[in-house]
């Protein structure tokens, strides 16, 4: 073999300017590829850790999954009732503190139980419609990143002050009411509280800063009159990838639909699922052109070499021995190719992560997201050597079958 | 111990053999190129291929090196049968007893003088290297080539560069060279260098040199003349 690299060698050293052509076009190939796919990932992987910082690894509400049973079905045996009006049971998940200890027993991370509810917020004179979810403060804090957005008060406040409220800083502005202040919750059953302004946060989600209140859980089970009750509960987990297992494990367990992130976010998942395909796709077809140029130079070289095809053959090399030296002169090529063009790829990354950007909006992101991967490079490498070794094969099967006795008589 | 030699010198056995051997190349009109050619050389054999142009002497000689394979007949070299052999089985009798010497010297212009000859030994693989550099350049000093080892073949003149080539086909001890017009494109003074150093072969090594020439003043030289003439064995003088 190592003859056959040394031929092979030879011969591509002597057409040396196309060479590094068809040398460039890989690297160039690789390079970019690797760029893409490390800037591609990159930013994937900084939207997920966004979303799964921001939102429950896995949320449980009072939801099922299908229509509850009718207590007629139950009793009587038919194929199906017409007109009967279905009971009308108080919504949400009952006798809360057991449905979370069952789960503390297996769930590795963190829960949190919370009552959301619509209710109407007055301040001098001003109306409006928010949405008002009653939480554990601790709990809260430890699966959700409210803590952060914090602008003026502390979260907790809402456990230590009584009727402590913390609002979204939009819609304190809207209504003029500042930290200290009270202001009057009235619920949708025409429930009226009196709450005192502990806190405002900013989300930079306009809706959740213009519509978004939380107050201490036990103060909105009261006002929404849902006594022991709550609406969801909230799970973070120490591991991640254990999100689909936990819901579903969770989801038998209480009844309730529990979901987990990946399914809730399941279009993104297939977005960036489509968004690969279409990326290897486009490196692909790069390489695919870079493949004609190595096709270009060993179909040249086979043809320039024909009478030494022909003198290898009378020496007693084999037809296979023919096709392997025109195979390695692709996959000299395309090694060539991966190497400069790896060396291209990382220099690329390294330089689209070093660019800063400045933002004035509140979603910072100062830098390009990269994702420095050896699987990019090895994905790239291999769609490379894979491209030569086609672009290499297919002359160099001309080559072998040429027939070395109609070489000799023409160069005679 | 035998030396190579001495086991060449134990029998004169037959190494080459054809049998009614005929090659037509297929065409709208078939064309043939040689037919029906009986043959037998044994070792130590210097034999001349003569004959007009287009009588079928490359022919035969491409037929009996196994680069080309015949329409009709058998070629038993070393009393094996090739005609049922692979390509690369055939391709393994050329490198282990068959060299090849061409009008045109045919090296590999990319490698020096050395190299040239050192490649079928690469790939045959028996010697270590040392030993084939070894051998090499005692085969290129034999034919007073030892000047220009690291040399490219096209710094070489004509009658330097078919003396290479008569090296190469040395390189791995063939039973058999097979000469296509070697001396077809020197001057007289290279033809008489390649013609001697092609009898020391036959002389001191006992190979048997099987040589196509239209040049009957170096044909005459040959112990062996076989003459063709419309493909077809005229005149033989061993039978």
């Amino acid at each position: 073999m190592m003859l056959l690299l040394r031929i092979a060698a030879t011969h591509v050293r002597n057409r040396l300017r196309q060479t590094i052509v068809s040398t460039l076009g890989v690297a160039l190939g690789v390079g970019f590829s690797i760029a893409m796919a490390s800037l591609m990932e990159g930013s994937q992987r900084d939207f997920v850790a966004t979303l799964i910082e921001a939102i429950p690894h896995v949320q449980i509400r009072d939801e099922k999954r299908s229509p509850a049973e009718q207590p007629a079905s139950l009793i009587y045996d038919a194929v199906q009732f017409n007109g009967l009006r279905p009971r009308e049971d108080l919504r949400g998940i009952h006798n809360p503190v057991e449905a979370l200890a069952s789960l503390r027993d297996w769930v590795g991370g963190s829960l949190a139980q919370q009552l959301n509810g619509q209710a109407v917020l007055r301040y001098s004179g001003q109306d409006i419609g928010i949405t008002l979810v009653g939480v554990m403060p601790r709990q809260e804090l430890e699966v959700s990143k409210i803590g952060d957005d914090m602008r003026e008060g502390a979260f907790e406040e809402i456990q230590t002050i009584s009727n402590g409220l913390v609002l979204g800083d939009k819609a304190a502005e809207r209504l003029g009411a500042e930290l200290g202040e009270t202001v009057t919750l009235t619920s949708a059953n025409g429930v009226a509280k009196r709450f005192k302004i502990v806190g405002t946060f900013h989300t930079g989600v306009t809706t959740s800063d213009e519509g978004l209140a939380y107050a201490n859980l036990k103060a909105v089970q009261i006002l929404l009159e849902k006594p022991d009750i709550i609406n969801s509960i909230s799970v973070k987990l120490d591991d991640i990838s254990q999100a689909n297992e936990v819901a579903a494990r969770a989801e038998r367990q209480l009844g309730y639909k529990a979901v987990s992130w990946e399914e809730a976010n399941e279009g993104l998942m297939e977005a960036f699922l489509v968004r690969n395909i279409i990326m290897y796709t486009v490196v692909g077809a790069i390489l695919v052109v870079a493949g004609f140029g190595i096709f270009n130079i060993v179909s040249t070289i086979v043809h320039e070499k024909a009478k030494d095809i022909a003198i290898l053959k009378s020496l007693g090399f084999p037809e296979t021995d023919i096709q392997q030296i025109f195979i390695l002169e692709g996959l000299v090529i395309g090694v060539m190719g991966a190497i400069v063009g790896c060396a291209l790829g990382f220099g690329l990354s390294s330089y689209l992560a070093s660019i800063k950007f400045e933002f004035t909006t509140n979603v910072e992101m100062t830098r390009l997201p990269i994702h420095f991967s050896a699987s990019h490079y090895f994905i790239a490498c291999v769609l490379a050597l894979f491209s030569s070794g086609t672009a290499g094969y297919i002359p160099a099967r001309k080559a072998a079958r040429l027939n070395p006795v109609d070489i000799i008589r023409g160069a005679t | 111990m035998n030396t190579p030699v001495a086991e060449k010198q134990a029998a004169s056995a037959t190494l080459l053999e054809a049998r009614d051997l005929t090659r037509i190349l297929p065409a709208v009109v078939p064309v043939t190129l040689v037919e029906y050619i009986n043959i037998k050389v044994t070792e130590a054999e210097f034999v001349a291929i003569t004959g007009p142009s287009g009588s079928g002497k490359s022919s035969l000689l491409y037929l009996l090196g196994l680069l080309d394979r015949p329409s009709k007949g058998e070629i038993l070299i070393n009393a094996i049968d090739t005609q049922h052999l692979s390509s690369s089985e055939l391709s393994r009798i050329r490198l282990e007893k068959i060299g090849f010497v061409f009008q045109f010297h045919f090296l590999l212009p990319e490698f020096t003088v050395l190299d040239n000859v050192m490649i079928p030994m690469q790939k045959l693989g028996k010697l270590p290297q040392k030993q084939q550099v070894e051998h090499a350049t005692g085969l290129l000093t034999d034919l007073g080539l030892e000047e220009f080892l690291h040399r490219r073949p096209a710094q070489l003149s004509g009658g330097q560069r078919q003396r290479v080539a008569v090296a190469r086909a040395l390189a791995n001890s063939p039973d058999l060279i097979l000469a296509d017009e070697p001396t077809g494109s020197l001057d007289s003074a290279a033809t008489e260098q390649v013609f001697e150093s092609l009898q020391k072969i036959v002389e001191t090594q006992r190979t048997t040199v099987v040589a196509v020439t239209h040049d009957m003043d170096i044909a005459s030289r040959m112990e062996r003349r076989i003459h063709l003439v419309d493909g077809r064995v005229d005149y033989d003088n061993r039978q």
